[in-house]
């Protein structure tokens, strides 16, 4: 379990990170989404002892990481930003050298054929780091991190720089490991968070913005469902005749299409259904429904809502 | 600190840096060797350690300028932070690394007294003693080097740096003897390394002179244990 309090980091009078708490439970894999910049690296640096923080606490299985550093480490596998990879030696050197400095207590020998057979990197292990390809390097700070196996796993852009279907491997492989360790990794991209995650914490500007179940965070951060709508008719009177609808806060031209058609955007609020209405509404006024889906707000919306919102607020506040 | 010591070992010798210091070290004392024991037909060898010193200079920064400097450019540092090991003992491992390379040139010396002793009875206390100079004198300077190495992302700064910071304390006493004052004339002289060094090279071995050097040693590297705790701190 990884308990992170009031955690804060400034680099002189800037905020990297502002006041993050959260908890994630045994078992669980929480997805760290935000921006470029946001303080994804900055907090997973903190809670992996590679920088301090300013003030606030992290517990790994209860132990602080700032008090007992090298008891709280051992609990921790970490795959940062940029594999911290020796160029200069083998797979297999290296991983040897790691399970050295992490003085795990495993048989060394068929741990570390056990961990690059899980990563898939048995092939490689001895060719030399700086012959590898990216994907093949990613690997080997992934084998790096699992080496002990540690009950919590640290994983910083795991899937950066790597070709689709290497991050469909990873991602693969984050899933299974969810099932024995405790998992912690970022992004910026959405699929991938929604795709792997139990759990997901949006963080812009060094706050935290969201933190909710996968499935209920596009519905539970919005608070309103979507429609999107193709009508042959006239805009105006399309737009009025939904408007006219009790449970939609908002309806908006979208772009016009072929044939005096055009994409209509509803938004209305959670746990009604108004497909009917809008049916009936467009009838009445003798236009025609071309097409007709309903959506949850995706989460690319959701996050660009999330992570911009804030810009605004602060905007506003200025002027 | 094993592994930290044994991936510094096999870096210097998987790559050309050991073979490299290897054969400058060689090639120079070597050449002194020659001039100084053969063409002069002495059996002493104060005159190649005493000219060694300004190559020690040199040689040391080149050891030790990736011990951190190339960690931190590579991110390679972050393995070693969020490792269950203490400061102290990446410090350690990395100092006793480029020592170790370091002890391993100096054995050279060792050689030449070997030659001289086909020719006479060499003074073995002498020989003794000055290579335990020769071996203080490295270990402190190679201390002062690392602490250079963690200071900066940049091999080439590292290490010229850190010849800069070796030419300056070869110049010490000859400082000292152009300042009338005393008291800091004395003082230059105080933390002149020449000024240690050259009583080994006399067969001259003095507790001073030995803990001098040792607590340069040890100085430097809390120094460097100190670098890397604030590194995380600011």
């Amino acid at each position: 379990m990884v308990e992170v309090k009031n955690l804060t980091k400034c680099y002189g009078s800037i905020k990297a990170v502002d006041n993050i708490s959260f908890t994630v439970e045994n078992g669980e894999v929480l997805g760290f989404l935000g921006p470029n910049g946001a303080g994804k690296s900055t907090t997973m640096n903190m809670i992996t002892g590679y920088i301090s923080s300013t003030s606030g606490t992290v517990t790994i299985d209860g132990v602080d990481i700032l008090e007992d550093p090298k008891e709280a480490k051992t609990k921790i596998g970490y795959l940062p930003e940029m594999p911290p990879l020796y160029v200069d030696m083998t797979v297999r050197k290296y991983l040897e050298f790691m399970f050295d400095l992490k003085k795990v207590k495993l048989p060394k020998k068929e741990h570390i054929e056990e961990v690059m057979r899980l990563v898939r990197i048995t092939e490689q292990s001895e060719r030399v780091i700086k012959n590898l390809s990216k994907g093949y390097r990613q690997r080997v700070g992934f084998a790096q991190a699992l080496l002990g196996n540690p009950p919590v796993l640290i994983l910083d852009e795991p899937t950066v720089g790597l070709d689709p279907k290497q991050i469909i491997e990873i991602r693969k492989l984050i899933k299974s490991l969810g099932q024995k360790h405790t998992v912690i990794f970022s992004s910026h991209v959405l699929s991938e968070i929604s795709a792997t995650c139990d759990r997901i914490i949006v963080i812009s500007k060094g706050k935290i913005v969201a933190d909710a179940k996968t499935d209920e965070l596009s519905t539970a951060v919005a608070g309103e469902q979507r429609l999107s709508l193709v009508v042959e008719g006239n805009s105006a009177d399309v737009l009025s005749s939904i408007k006219k609808i009790p449970a939609v806060v908002r309806v908006v031209k979208e772009r016009d299409m072929a044939n005096g058609s055009a994409k209509y955007i509803v938004r209305y609020e959670n746990g009604k259904d108004i497909r009917k209405e809008v049916f009936n509404a467009i009838v009445r006024i003798g236009a025609a429904i071309l097409d007709m889906q309903s959506s949850n707000e995706t989460l690319e919306d959701v996050f660009l809502d999330l992570t911009t919102r804030d810009e605004s607020l602060n905007d506003g506040g200025k002027n | 600190m094993g592994a930290i010591l044994k991936r510094e070992l096999s870096s210097y010798f998987n790559s050309a840096t050991a073979y490299v210091v290897m054969a400058v070290y060689f090639f120079f004392s070597g050449l002194f060797f020659y001039t100084y024991c053969f063409a002069y037909n002495s059996a002493s060898l104060a005159g190649v350690y005493g000219n060694m010193f300004y190559i020690i200079m040199f040689i040391i920064p080149i050891i030790t300028m990736k011990t951190f400097a190339e960690e931190k450019r590579q991110k390679t540092d972050q393995a070693l932070l969020t490792a269950p090991t203490s400061l102290t003992e990446i410090v350690l491992g990395k100092f006793l690394g480029a020592f170790i390379l370091y002890l391993i040139c100096s054995c050279i010396y060792l050689v030449y007294a070997v030659i001289i002793s086909f020719f006479t009875t060499p003074e073995w206390s002498v020989i003794l003693c000055t290579f335990l100079g020769v071996v203080l004198l490295g270990a402190s300077l190679i201390a002062i080097n690392v602490f250079i190495s963690v200071l900066t992302e940049s091999m080439i700064i590292a290490a010229v740096f850190g010849m800069a910071v070796g030419l300056l304390i070869s110049m010490m006493s000859y400082f000292a003897s152009m300042i009338s004052l005393s008291w800091i004339s004395n003082a230059l002289k105080a933390i002149s390394f020449m000024e240690y060094y050259q009583n080994f090279t006399y067969g001259i071995l003095s507790i001073v002179d030995v803990v001098f050097f040792l607590s340069v040693t040890a100085l430097f590297l809390f120094f460097t244990v100190r670098a890397l705790e604030k590194r995380r701190w600011s």
